[in-house]
C-alpha cells in the first residue's frame, strides 16, 4: 500500500530552493495526522551534501540521486530518476513547487504514473486515511475548488511557492540519507542543453522583504515609494495595474499572476484589492492599505485601514521618516 | 513539417462572475477568446509556416460552439482545423484530456505539437507534458522563443525559467508549449478571413479514436472536484478617515509599535 509523503526538493546550481522546504514544513503537517514519514527528493550534480539541511527542515530520510545526467534540468533524466524512486518505494503523496521546474516535471510523471495532479495548490490538508485534499484558486481566484485523487497513488500536486510556512530548521534532528543510483535510458535523452544562461536579476526580491511597500493605481508618481521604502528597509511591490502599464517591473508583481508574499509588514498605497491581488498577500503578517476609495476591497483584508489620498502621505512619510 | 497546434476556448476570466449561491460560474454574456498562451503557440507555427512551408493544423477540444475559435485559427492562417468533441469526453481532468488529445495527434500524425504553456481558465501548465508522454515524445515547456534550423532540421528553443533561460536543441518529433510573451499574434487577415468561410472543420468523436473509454470523461479522471467555494475575509478592521499627516504618523506608529521601524 502507498505510504509516506514525499516532496520533489528542488535545487539550482546546487542551492535548495525555498519552496522545498515550505513544502517540507506542509509535509511535516501532514504526517501528523497519518504517522506517515516525510521523504525529501534530491536530485541533481554533486548535491548530496544538501541532504542534511532537508532533515533540519523536517525530513525523516532523503533519498539521493547524485549523477551527471542531472547536472542540467532537463524534463526526461529528471522524470526517469523520480519514476523509478515512486515505483520501488510508492509514496502516497508526491509534492512538487509550482514552479517552472516542477510545472514541467510533475505533469510529465502524472501522465508516466498514470495518476492525478493538482496545479499550484494554497492549501493541503488530509485525513487519517492519508487521503489528500488539495485546494486551489480556480478562474484567477475568483473560486476555490478542493480537489481529491481517491482512487490512485501517488496523490500529486504542485504547490505555489510562498504560501507554505518552513519550520525552523533543527540541525539536531535524525533523518536517514539513502543514496540511490538509477539506470537511466540515454536513448530517451532527445533535448540537448546548448547553453544556460543566467539572467541578472535587476529587481529586488520581493519574496524575502520584512517590509513592502506596495503600489497600485493610486500611485502616480512612483519614486517617493522607492523613497520611503529606502528609508524603512523595504522593498517596493507593485499591483497588476502598474505591471501592465510599463511602470513597474514584471517580478515586482503580486497576487495571482504574480507571486505570493507574507511579509512582516504589507503597505498597500493606492490599491482597490482585486482578488487577484488579495490572493497574493492576504497572510500578510500586518497589512496597512491607504486607498482614497472608503469601499475598496483592500480594507476588508487590512489590520490598519486609512482613508486618505496615498501620494500624499507618501510625500508626508519621507518628510517625517 | 506539419505542426499540430493546440487551442482552447476559455472565457475571459477577467470578465467573470461567480454566482454566490451556488459557487458556478456565470457563463451567460461572458464573451470566449482564444487562449491567449495557446494564439501564441499558433503564431509560432505560422511563422514556421512562412519560413518552411509547414503545414499548421489547429486542433480543440470542446463543445460544438469552440468551432468559432477554430474558425479564427484559420482566419489567421491555420491550413486546416479539427475539433474534438463527444459526451463521452465531458468532464475529463487533465489527463483524461491529454489521453484524448495524444489520441488525435496520433491519429492526424504531425513532426511537431504546439501548445500554450498553460489556459488562463485553469492555469494549470499539465496537458501539454501530459500529451507528450502519452506519445513517447520530448516536450520543451516556457519557450520564449523557436526557431528551425533548415539545415540540420532541428529546432532550437529559447526555454525560460524565473531566473535564467536555457538554449535547447531538439530533432525529431516533439512538443513545446510556448508563453505569450514570445510574440504577439498577427491579426486575422482579410483574404483568410473570407477563404476560411468554404473550409470545412474536421469534427472527431470518441468513434474516430483509439482510446480506452475507462481512461476518459469524469469517470476516467484521477482527479475530482470534492467542493468549491468562493473567497470569504474574516478581517474585520476599523477604517480610519485621516489627513495626510495624520495618516503618516499612523504608519510610523504602527510600524514602531511592530519593532520593524
Amino acid at each position: 500500500m502507498a505510504k509516506n509523503i514525499w516532496v520533489f526538493c528542488e535545487q539550482r546550481d546546487g542551492e535548495i530552493q525555498s519552496v522545498a522546504f515550505e513544502l517540507l514544513g506542509v509535509a511535516r503537517e501532514l504526517a501528523a495526522k497519518t504517522g506517515e514519514k516525510v521523504g525529501a527528493l534530491l536530485l541533481g550534480s554533486g548535491v548530496e551534501k544538501k541532504a542534511k539541511d532537508l532533515v533540519a527542515f523536517g525530513a525523516d530520510e532523503v533519498y539521493v540521486v547524485d549523477d551527471k545526467n542531472l547536472g542540467y534540468y532537463v524534463t526526461e533524466p529528471y522524470a526517469q530518476a523520480v519514476y523509478s524512486l515512486v515505483k520501488e518505494y510508492e509514496p502516497n503523496v508526491l509534492l512538487f513547487g509550482a514552479t517552472s521546474i516542477g510545472r514541467d516535471l510533475a505533469p510529465r510523471l502524472s501522465a508516466r504514473l498514470k495518476t492525478g495532479l493538482t496545479a499550484d495548490c494554497t492549501k493541503l490538508e488530509n485525513d487519517e486515511d492519508g487521503n489528500l485534499f488539495m485546494t486551489r484558486p480556480a478562474f484567477g481566484g475568483n473560486l476555490f475548488a478542493t480537489i481529491v485523487c481517491p482512487n490512485h497513488r501517488p496523490q500529486m500536486s504542485t504547490v505555489r511557492p510562498g504560501v507554505m510556512q518552513k519550520l525552523e530548521p533543527d540541525y539536531a534532528r535524525k533523518g536517514e540519507v539513502i543514496n540511490k543510483t538509477v539506470k537511466f535510458d540515454a536513448s530517451k535523452f532527445a533535448v540537448k542543453v546548448v547553453e544556460e544562461v543566467m539572467e541578472t536579476q535587476s529587481v529586488d526580491k520581493i519574496e524575502d522583504a520584512n517590509i513592502l511597500v506596495s503600489c497600485g493605481r493610486g500611485v502616480k508618481d512612483v519614486a517617493p515609494a522607492f523613497e520611503f521604502a529606502t528609508k524603512v528597509k523595504g522593498t517596493v511591490s507593485s499591483s497588476r495595474a502598474l505591471v501592465d502599464a510599463g511602470i513597474m517591473e514584471q517580478p515586482r508583481q503580486v497576487g495571482q499572476t504574480g507571486k505570493t508574499v507574507r511579509p512582516q509588514a504589507y503597505i498597500a498605497f493606492g490599491i482597490s484589492g482585486a482578488i487577484q491581488h488579495l490572493a497574493g498577500m492576504e497572510e500578510s503578517e500586518f497589512i496597512i492599505a491607504v486607498n482614497t476609495d472608503k469601499g475598496a476591497p483592500i480594507f476588508k483584508v487590512a489590520n490598519l485601514g486609512i482613508v486618505a489620498d496615498a501620494q500624499a502621505v507618501l510625500k508626508q512619510l519621507n518628510k517625517i521618516l | 513539417m506539419k505542426i499540430i497546434v493546440c487551442i482552447k476556448q476559455v472565457p475571459n476570466t477577467t470578465e467573470i462572475k461567480i454566482d454566490p449561491v451556488t459557487n458556478t460560474l456565470k457563463r451567460d454574456g461572458v464573451p470566449s477568446i482564444i487562449n491567449p498562451d495557446d494564439k501564441a503557440a499558433l503564431e509560432a507555427a505560422l511563422r514556421l509556416k512562412a519560413q518552411c512551408g509547414a503545414e499548421v493544423v489547429a486542433l480543440t477540444m470542446g463543445p460544438p460552439q469552440a468551432e468559432k475559435a477554430l474558425r479564427e485559427t484559420l482566419a489567421m492562417g491555420a491550413d486546416a482545423a479539427y475539433l474534438l468533441t463527444d459526451r463521452a469526453f465531458a468532464g475529463s481532468d487533465t489527463l483524461a484530456t491529454s489521453t484524448i488529445i495524444a489520441a488525435a495527434v496520433k491519429k492526424l500524425g504531425a513532426d511537431a505539437v504546439f501548445c500554450g504553456r498553460q489556459a488562463i481558465d485553469g492555469d494549470t501548465a499539465q496537458v501539454g507534458p501530459q500529451i507528450a508522454e502519452h506519445l513517447g515524445i520530448p516536450q520543451i515547456t516556457y519557450a520564449q522563443d523557436v526557431e528551425y534550423c533548415e539545415k540540420k532540421g532541428t529546432l532550437r528553443i529559447k526555454r525560460q525559467f524565473e531566473d535564467r533561460y536555457q538554449t535547447l536543441e531538439v530533432s525529431g518529433l516533439c512538443l513545446i508549449t510556448v508563453l505569450s510573451s514570445y510574440a504577439k499574434p498577427r491579426y486575422m487577415n482579410v483574404w483568410d478571413i473570407v477563404s476560411q468561410d468554404e473550409k470545412e472543420i474536421g469534427i472527431l468523436t470518441f468513434a474516430d479514436l483509439e482510446i480506452n473509454p475507462a481512461e476518459i470523461g469524469l469517470g476516467g479522471s484521477p482527479t475530482k472536484v470534492k467542493s468549491t467555494a468562493t473567497k470569504q475575509f474574516d478581517k474585520t478592521i476599523e477604517t480610519l478617515e485621516l489627513d495626510a499627516e495624520q495618516a503618516a504618523n499612523a504608519i510610523v506608529e504602527a510600524l514602531k509599535q511592530k519593532h520593524l521601524i
